[in-house]
Order: structure tokens, then sequence, then C-alpha cells
């Protein structure tokens, strides 16, 4: 392994442009920090061009693809499927000389309890072509006992996705294995066994055997190509990623949507409690001053205490601002909007127009977007103008912020846009941004109200 | 001068109370809901009113639609509207003669506080330098001919301040005061005016747009 894994001078060139053009990580994978068999197994596979699946391999160079263990691992994976649908046959066929219904009860039943069984063996067959980890989607039963585990399969998404799968398998798949496998090898099988044709005389015989040999590589591509694809059916079907995606984004969303909550609840709180506190708490110490002897030291202090005040309540002002504002609450996007414009030094038209409320994230992702844009528009821009635009377009919300200023904004300079583009991706939306150097700068958001 | 007060935060209301007596004004009612504010007013027939916006049930903009619903009444009623947030929304709503429009903060700043509540009862209008702010913010160009010094005089005189106070206030003279007003209304193309309230109209008027 570790000799496979420093190639010579020669090929370490060609093997690091294609593990950096390849993907993400292959550096730290072919380094062997994947413990045990199966790691020494996707390390070796990863040698051959970094590819991560079989599919992945057959399009590197030629000569490494066939000198790599890809071609040997897809005709494993062919012939152990077709093995185990000859099996599966025999099985049925020797039944069906015994008994029509017993064979076909068979069938069924190797489809139905097997769908589990042959879901997880197909699973853990794709490591042969397919590098990747292939998570098992079945969820752990939420009691002990058999019952319990039964009731959980059978309502599990992933149990029909194996049953369908089992199906396939045994009608089609296992078939189409046999028969690529036959078909691939036909062709240089028989000139190798040239010798042993009688219609052949040696030398010709010989001929063919050298012939065979020669075209015996290219039957790697047929089979490589047919796992690759076939392992991909497998795991779309058996282990799909997107399942897991899905339930990160929900996850988020649902933790932006107990945060946006809790912003809700701490910026009433500040308003109901602090602010009109600190508001009646000025007025106090106003009127302390107005009763107090001017040029006293009392009077002094009184007034220190009461400029502190007015700052305290001014900061707080700012503070609920940043937090979840008032008028956003109260009145909506458009007047929300039209307050942060009003407080930019830059000018800013308002034009939003929407017939009823947005839903409350959509409202507080928005809200943030125009917010920072117009700090951005304002710090860094040296823009004359800006324009923010909002339509309700179907059931798609659509934004446009657009300055006049000299452009050059990158979202990789920490000027928040990522952190943006996240609050809008966690509520399904896109943010793009076009920032050509010398302007305009132009963010666009698109946030489905579904 | 009789005032009745409208206010749900019982400290604030007791405050405000407290402050208008410490003035000199009697204060005839102090209440914490719009319906009550209603009620009080028919009863009293105040010399001007004093409304938070946000009020129960709702706590939405109660006070301000009561005020709207006592002017309809009496158009003369002087009502001064306080509110946590600017609304510029409000601003247009409402604005007139007798008319005052508040930040809540603004209550700690006493003596203008009065001053202002005592403007808008004798008719005049009062509008908060936070909305003056985000007006002039959002106007462009015939704004841009003005001196930061008209800037500043344009933003006291929407607050409904006469060239004396403003004078108080930037300690200049009355002389330039009139002189930056001059200036002012010439560069907006708006008509010369004496009257202290119809100048305030005119610029909000203009602000707007």
């Amino acid at each position: 392994m570790t000799g496979a894994r420093t190639p010579g001078p020669g090929t370490s060139a060609s093997g690091l442009t294609e593990a950096a053009s390849g993907f993400v990580g292959a550096g730290a994978g072919s380094e062997g920090v994947v413990p045990g068999a199966g790691g020494t197994a996707r390390g070796s596979g990863r040698v051959a061009g970094g590819a991560r699946t079989a599919l992945e391999a057959i399009t590197g160079r030629p000569l490494s693809f066939l000198r790599s263990s890809w071609p040997w691992r897809s005709l494993a994976y062919l012939l152990s499927g077709a093995l185990f649908g000859l099996f599966a046959l025999v099985l049925i066929d020797v039944m069906v000389i015994f008994s029509v219904p017993a064979a076909v009860a068979l069938g069924v039943l190797i489809v139905m309890c097997g769908g589990l069984v042959i879901g997880r063996f197909e699973r853990w067959r794709l490591r042969l072509v397919d590098a990747a980890p292939v998570p098992d989607p079945h969820g752990r039963p939420r009691e002990p006992g058999a019952r319990a585990w039964f009731l959980a399969r059978f309502a599990e998404q992933t149990t029909w996705r194996e049953f369908g799968y089992a199906l396939a398998a045994l009608l089609a798949l296992w078939w189409i294995d046999l028969g690529v496998l036959a078909l691939s090898c036909w062709l240089p099988l028989t000139l190798i066994s040239g010798p042993f044709q009688p219609s052949l005389s040696l030398p010709l015989g010989l001929l063919a055997t050298v012939a065979g040999f020669v075209i015996l590589p290219v039957t790697a591509y047929p089979i490589t190509a047919w796992a690759g694809a076939r392992a991909a059916v497998a795991r779309a079907i058996l282990s799909p990623r997107d399942a897991e995606l899905i339930e990160v984004v929900r996850s988020r969303a649902r933790l932006v949507d107990a945060f946006e909550l809790e912003r809700r609840r701490i910026e009433r709180d500040l308003h109901d409690g602090a602010q009109q506190r600190l508001v009646a708490l000025t007025l106090t110490l106003g009127m302390a001053r107005l009763d107090l002897e001017p040029g006293s030291p009392a009077a002094g202090r009184v007034a220190e205490a009461h400029e502190q005040a007015l700052l305290a309540l001014a900061e707080l002002r700012e503070l609920i601002r940043g937090v979840h504002p008032k008028v956003l609450t109260d009145r909506g996007l458009p007047d929300a909007a039209v307050d942060v414009a009003g407080r930019s030094p830059v000018p800013v038209e308002v034009d939003i127009e929407l017939s009823g409320r947005l839903p409350a994230p959509v409202e507080a992702a928005a809200y943030f977007v125009i917010s920072e844009a117009l700090a951005n528009v304002a710090r860094h821009s040296r823009a004359g103008h800006c324009r923010i635009r909002g339509r309700l377009v179907g059931e798609r919300f659509l934004m446009e912020i657009r300055d006049d200023g000299r452009g050059g904004a990158d979202p990789a300079g920490g000027t928040g846009l990522a952190g943006l583009a996240d609050r809008v991706a966690v509520v399904d939306g896109r943010m793009t941004l076009s920032s050509p150097e010398g302007g305009p700068t132009v963010v666009r958001v698109e946030i489905p109200c579904g | 001068m009789r005032v009745v007060l409208a206010e749900d935060s019982v400290l604030l209301r007791e405050g405000l109370a407290g402050l208008l007596e410490r003035f000199g004004h009697t204060v005839d009612a102090a209440v914490a809901d719009a319906p009550a504010l209603v009620a009080a007013v028919e009863e009293h027939a105040p010399d001007v009113v004093v409304t938070d916006v946000r009020m129960p049930p709702g706590f939405t903009d109660e006070g301000l639609r009561a005020a709207l619903t006592l002017r309809r009444a009496r158009p003369e009623l002087p009502v001064l509207i306080l509110s946590q947030y600017v609304q510029q929304a409000y601003v247009e709503e409402i604005m007139g003669p007798g008319v005052g429009y508040l930040l809540k903060d603004r209550i700690g700043h006493v003596t203008e506080f009065v001053d202002a509540l005592e403007r808008v009862a004798a008719g005049g209008t009062v509008v908060d330098p936070e909305v003056v702010r985000q007006l002039l913010a959002k106007r462009r160009d015939p704004l841009r001919r003005l001196t930061p010094r008209e800037r500043e005089v344009l933003a006291l005189v929407a607050e409904g301040r006469s060239n004396a106070a403003i004078a108080r206030a930037l300690v200049v003279t009355d002389a330039a005061v009139a002189k930056h007003i001059a200036g002012i209304l010439a560069k907006l193309d708006l008509p010369p005016a004496e009257d202290d309230h119809r100048r305030v109209l005119a610029v909000l008027a203009f602000l707007r747009g």
C-alpha cells in the first residue's frame, strides 16, 4: 500500500494535478488517515487518478486506469451481482420443478423480506466501486423489541426503496450484470482459446491468443462503465445523500426560526421593560436638574447622570434595532426598509410593494440584507444614490439593492456579505452579487414564500 | 393648560403627569388605553392631548387612531403623539397645525419636551428631529445646495421653532437666522412665510416630496 502510494518522480506530477483538480479532501484521504482494511482499499483505489468512484476512474488516463484496481473491482462487483442473481434464479427454478406456487412464493419472499437483506448486501458491495462512505439510511427503532423494529422499518421510506431495488435487481439488474460480463468477455476469451479451437490451425490459434490478450484490456471499459452506472443507481436508491441534506437544512431552518422568536422576545422585553424604565429615569433626572440650584455640586452630578441616561437610552435604541426592529414587527418590511433607508448617509430610494405581510422569517432575512447592504454602501461604495426594489412575484419575494458606487465588493472580503447569503440560504433563498470594478453594485435576493 | 394623557406604562404615565404639573399644567386625566382616552377627552375637553402610539389591547397604533378620531370630531384639538420609533407613514397621515410627533426618548429632555407641548397646544407643528433627519436623508438634489448651517436651521424650522428659538439654539442673532431661512426658502423654491407653522408645513411638504 505504501509502495503503491509513493509514485515515482515521473508520475507524481500527474498524480498531484489530478488530486488537486479532482475533489476536495483527496490529499487528506490519500495520506492514509483512513484506518482499517476499507482504508487500504480506498487508498489504493485513489492512487489511480485520484478517482472516488469507478465512473470517475474510467475518465482518467487509460494506462493509469488499466493499472489501477478499478477494473478488477468492477469485475468483482458485477460477478457478485450476477452470481447472486444466478443463485436466486436456480433456487426459484428448482422450486418451479416441484411446485409453481411455491416458486412464486419464494420469489415474493426473496423480494419482500429480502429487501432489507439485499439492501444491506448491496450497500456493502457498493464499496467495491465507490470509495465514498455509504451510510445506512435506516433509523434506529425508538423502542427495543421485534415489534417496534418491524413498525419502524415498515414506516420508513428506505425500506420501500430497498424493496423496489430488490425487485429491480432480481428481475433485471443481476441479469444485465451477467449479460454485460458475458458480452464483454466473449470475444477476447474466444480468441484466447484459439489453440483449443478445432477449426483453427495451431499458428492461427496462437495468433488469435495474442490478439485476444491484446484486446482483453478493452473489456475493462464496458465492465467498469456498467459497474459504475449500476453503483450510481444503487447509491441513489439505497443511500440517498439528499435525504441527509434536506434534514440538515430543515433543522437549520428550525434553528433560525427559534432564534428569530428569541430575538423578538428579547426585543419586546427590552422595549416594554428596560426602555420604558430608562425613559422614566431620564425624565426624573431631567426634573431633578430643574429643582437643583444651578452651579451646585449636586446639580453637576445630576446633570452628568442625566446625560449618561440619555446616552444609554440612545444606545439601547440602537441595540434593539440590531436585535429585531420594532417597526419590522409592527408594520412589516416596506416600512422597516424606509426606516433603515432614512438612517443611511447615502440617499436611498425605497420601492417595495407588497399586498400583505411576508412570512416573518422572510421579512427578517430581507430586512437584515437591506440593513447590511446599506451599511456596506455607506462604508465602502462611495455611492451617491442607492435604490431598493422589492416585489412578490408568484410565491417568491424578489429584491434588488443597487448603488451607483465604485463596485468591487468581494464576498470573501469579510464585508458581511457571506453571512447575509447564509441568512438568506436558511430560508431557502438565494442571494447573488454583481459588483464589477467601477460599479454598479447590485445585490439580488430571491426568497420563496410558499 | 389642561392636559389629557394616554400612556400604558404606569412609570411613564406618572412621570409625565409629574413633569407637566411641575411646569404648572393641570393633568385632567391620565389613562392607559385608547377608549379611555376618547372618553376622557369628551369629558374634560382639554387644551392638549398627549398620547402614546402603541397601547393596549392590540399594541399597534391604537393611540394614533384614537388621535385621528378625536381630531375628526374636533379638528382644532392639539395632539402630541409619542412614538417608540419614527414612522414616516404616521407623519404623512397626521401632520397639520396643532399636531406634534415626537420620539419617546425626547421626554427625557424635559424642558424641550414641555416647550414642544406648549407650541403644539398653541396650534404649532412639531416634528421630531429624527423625522427631519430621515426626510433630509431621503431627498437629494435641491437639499445638496444647502450649506451645513442651512441644513441645521432647516431641521429646527421643521421642528416648529420660531426664529428667536432657532437663534437661541444655534447661538446666533435673529437676523442671521432670518437670513438663513430666506436662503433656504429661495434654494428650495418655497414662498416666503412669516407664520411659523405654515413655514413648517411648507418645509415638511417639500421634504416629503
